[in-house]
């Protein structure tokens, strides 16, 4: 007789209503998967969706000019007015500005996440995880107070201008119409340097992201084939990492799209999206209009991304 | 005739690591060469530096008669047929095998046309449309086939593009590309960690251990008359033995004697069986005459005997070789 004869081939079965309970949903791995999406399902199901659903007829909604009351029957009363010029401008220019960001933001992320990607190692690319996730750990007013301090006539980046004797240069960029004005912290630029700082790390991680998982042999076997590097990045480096790009611009785009806070603080009187929803439904106590301009930056996301899998941004995944 | 690609005194160090040390070698123009030796051997860094992914730390490197050290990839007429294949996952397979015509501005239809020729080439036709990712092992081999030779390069190398393969496929894809060498009669350079491989498609074969070449030579050369221990022991598991028992050489020489040319005969000399493994077409025995140990392939046709038994064997002395080396 073999010395392990004596043990039993199969284990009697655990004893104690938990652990039958926990052996009867291991063996049944459909049971499995439903108790473990039926948490996030309620979630997203009844308090997300539910609540979007819920703004979503709010917006169909309108006011009574006199009463201020909200009437309950379907309209587009209140889509109308999101078209009127004054709400109109708010709209483009939250859009023209979530653009600029985004693209700005891509360009920046770009080399810093191909580094991270390609060329850091042990030790520095935990200094690059630090580096790009630190800011993140302070709170957003602090940072946004900051710049203001920062972007200020009287702050620190006049200063260093007038040290350097590039005032005439802050002076020649701040008198650009439009994005100009009478110091960063008061233009459109100034607003425009704030979005950029805060959202840069939603940015750079999802590109590291796909950057490295871009294998090198694939860069290698362009350049072989004869691709100049610039062609190498056209060709392949880029249409690669183009998911990551959209990804970071989701964050960045629809993050840029809903603030009300960094154009607030940092920027001219003029107002953003964000901006008018919190005055409608709050000052203004008109829910309605604070709906229809909270559809505004779901409707735009989704036309972007719709766009995105035409141009065929998704194929590499 | 100017060679393919020449080294002379090529060395590459990584830090500390030699991982190429001051190798010399002439390819010839138009030979299938194969570049043989275990992983770390420096094989795969030559071929890198020829592509020109690697620069080397010291020696000069010729293509074709033309000074190849500090120039880019880009700029060689020499394709790589990677191991993975890396194929970009992001085009079709057509658009795999066009590239390298893209990037040098050739137009849509003239490049369709000449992508479609050489899918032929590689008895892919057909395939243009489908992604790396729906093609099985050795139709992604083709289409890197088909990609690097497009550009009608100078010089193909190969790095262990078979590695991946199950053994069927494997020998099937050898006799191809022997065949597609011979009637293109481009220069392919050839990297294996696989004997048979590279004795069986190689007009010369380069053994490579730890960054240097041990020996150069055709297959016969390197199997008949191995130069050191470690082409003999690398290049079919030789016996090393002391020259005067093989019958060759001086004493205190070592010469190589393969275990096929051990027969079985009444008349030999003495020796005991160690261990004995059938394998199909013959039967290996592990034999040991006065300390040394052998092994011998015997035809399985033949009755030998078990372990501990004694069995009589010989060889032809001219079959032995002694070594030049000892390394």
């Amino acid at each position: 007789m073999r010395p392990n004869a004596s043990q039993p081939a199969i284990f009697a079965p655990r004893s104690g209503p938990l652990a039958r309970k926990v052996d009867w949903v291991i063996r049944h791995p459909r049971m499995f998967v439903f108790l473990m999406v039926l948490p996030i399902t309620l979630w997203l199901g009844i308090v997300y969706i539910g609540a979007l659903i819920a703004l979503l007829i709010q917006s169909f909604f309108s006011i009574d000019e006199f009463s201020g009351v909200v009437v309950r029957e379907f309209t587009f009363k209140t889509y109308g007015e999101l078209l009127r010029p004054y709400n109109l401008d708010i709209i483009l220019r939250t859009v023209a500005m979530a653009a600029a960001v985004t693209v700005v933001a891509a360009m920046l992320a770009f080399p810093i996440a191909y580094f991270a990607a390609r060329y850091a190692k042990g030790k520095w690319k935990a200094l690059f995880y630090i580096g790009v996730m630190l800011p993140l750990w302070s709170s957003y007013l602090v940072k946004v107070y900051a710049w203001k301090l920062v972007l200020a006539k009287e702050g620190i980046l006049t200063w260093i201008f007038a040290k350097l004797h590039l005032t005439w240069a802050l002076d020649g960029v701040l008198s650009i119409p439009v994005i100009g004005g009478n110091s960063l912290s008061v233009s459109y630029m100034g607003t425009f340097l704030v979005f950029l700082y805060i959202w840069l790390p939603y940015m750079i991680i999802p590109v590291q992201a796909s950057l490295e998982r871009v294998p090198g042999a694939l860069l290698e076997a362009a350049s072989d084939l004869g691709a100049t590097p610039r062609q190498s990045f056209r060709m392949v480096l880029f249409p690669l990492a183009l998911p990551g790009i959209i990804a970071g611009s989701i964050f960045t785009f629809s993050l840029t799209l809903g603030d009300y806070i960094v154009p607030q603080i940092v920027g001219n009187s003029r107002l953003f999206i964000g901006q008018a929803v919190y005055t409608q439904q709050g000052t203004a106590g008109n829910i309605p209009l604070a709906a229809a301009f909270t559809v505004v930056p779901i409707v735009v996301m989704g036309i972007y991304l719709w766009g995105a899998r035409k141009m065929g941004a998704f194929d590499a995944l | 005739m100017t060679d393919a690609v020449t080294f002379r005194g090529v060395s590459r160090h990584f830090g500390p690591v030699k991982a190429v040390d001051e190798v010399d070698l002439a390819i010839h123009d138009g030979e299938f060469f194969a570049m043989l030796g275990p992983s770390g051997s420096g094989k795969t860094t030559c071929l890198r530096l020829i592509a020109g992914f690697e620069q080397p730390t010291a020696g000069s490197i010729e293509i074709f008669g033309e000074r190849a050290e500090g120039v880019p990839p880009y700029l060689r007429n020499v394709n790589t047929v990677f191991q993975n294949y890396a194929l970009f996952p992001h085009m079709n397979v057509l658009d795999n095998v066009a590239f390298g015509l893209r990037v040098k501005g050739v137009s849509k239809a003239e490049r369709r046309r000449a992508a479609e020729e050489t899918l032929e080439l590689v008895e892919l036709a057909g395939y243009g449309t489908r992604r790396a990712g729906e093609l099985s092992g050795g139709q992604r081999q083709r289409v890197a086939l088909a990609r690097a030779l497009i550009n009608k390069p100078r010089v193909v190398l190969l790095d262990e593009p078979l590695g991946a393969l199950d053994l069927k496929l494997r020998e099937q894809m050898q006799e191809e590309l022997r065949k597609l060498q011979r009637s293109l009669g481009l220069t392919f350079v050839f990297v294996t960690h696989d004997q048979d491989e590279a004795l069986s498609m190689a007009d010369r074969v380069a053994v490579f251990a730890e960054g240097k070449i041990q020996q150069i030579g055709s297959a016969e050369d390197i199997y008949r008359r191995p130069s050191t221990r470690f082409v003999a022991d690398f290049v079919g598991s030789s016996n090393v033995v002391p020259a005067d028992l093989a019958g060759v050489g001086k004493m205190g020489q070592w010469a190589s004697l393969r275990p096929e040319d051990i027969t079985l005969d009444k008349a030999g000399l003495a020796a005991t069986v160690t261990g004995k493994f059938f394998h199909g077409r013959v039967t290996k025995l592990s034999l040991d005459i006065k300390g040394q140990s052998l092994t011998a392939l015997i035809p399985a046709h033949e009755s030998t005997p078990d372990i501990g038994e004694t069995a009589y064997v010989s060889w032809d002395a001219s079959r032995a070789h002694v070594m030049e080396l000892e390394a």
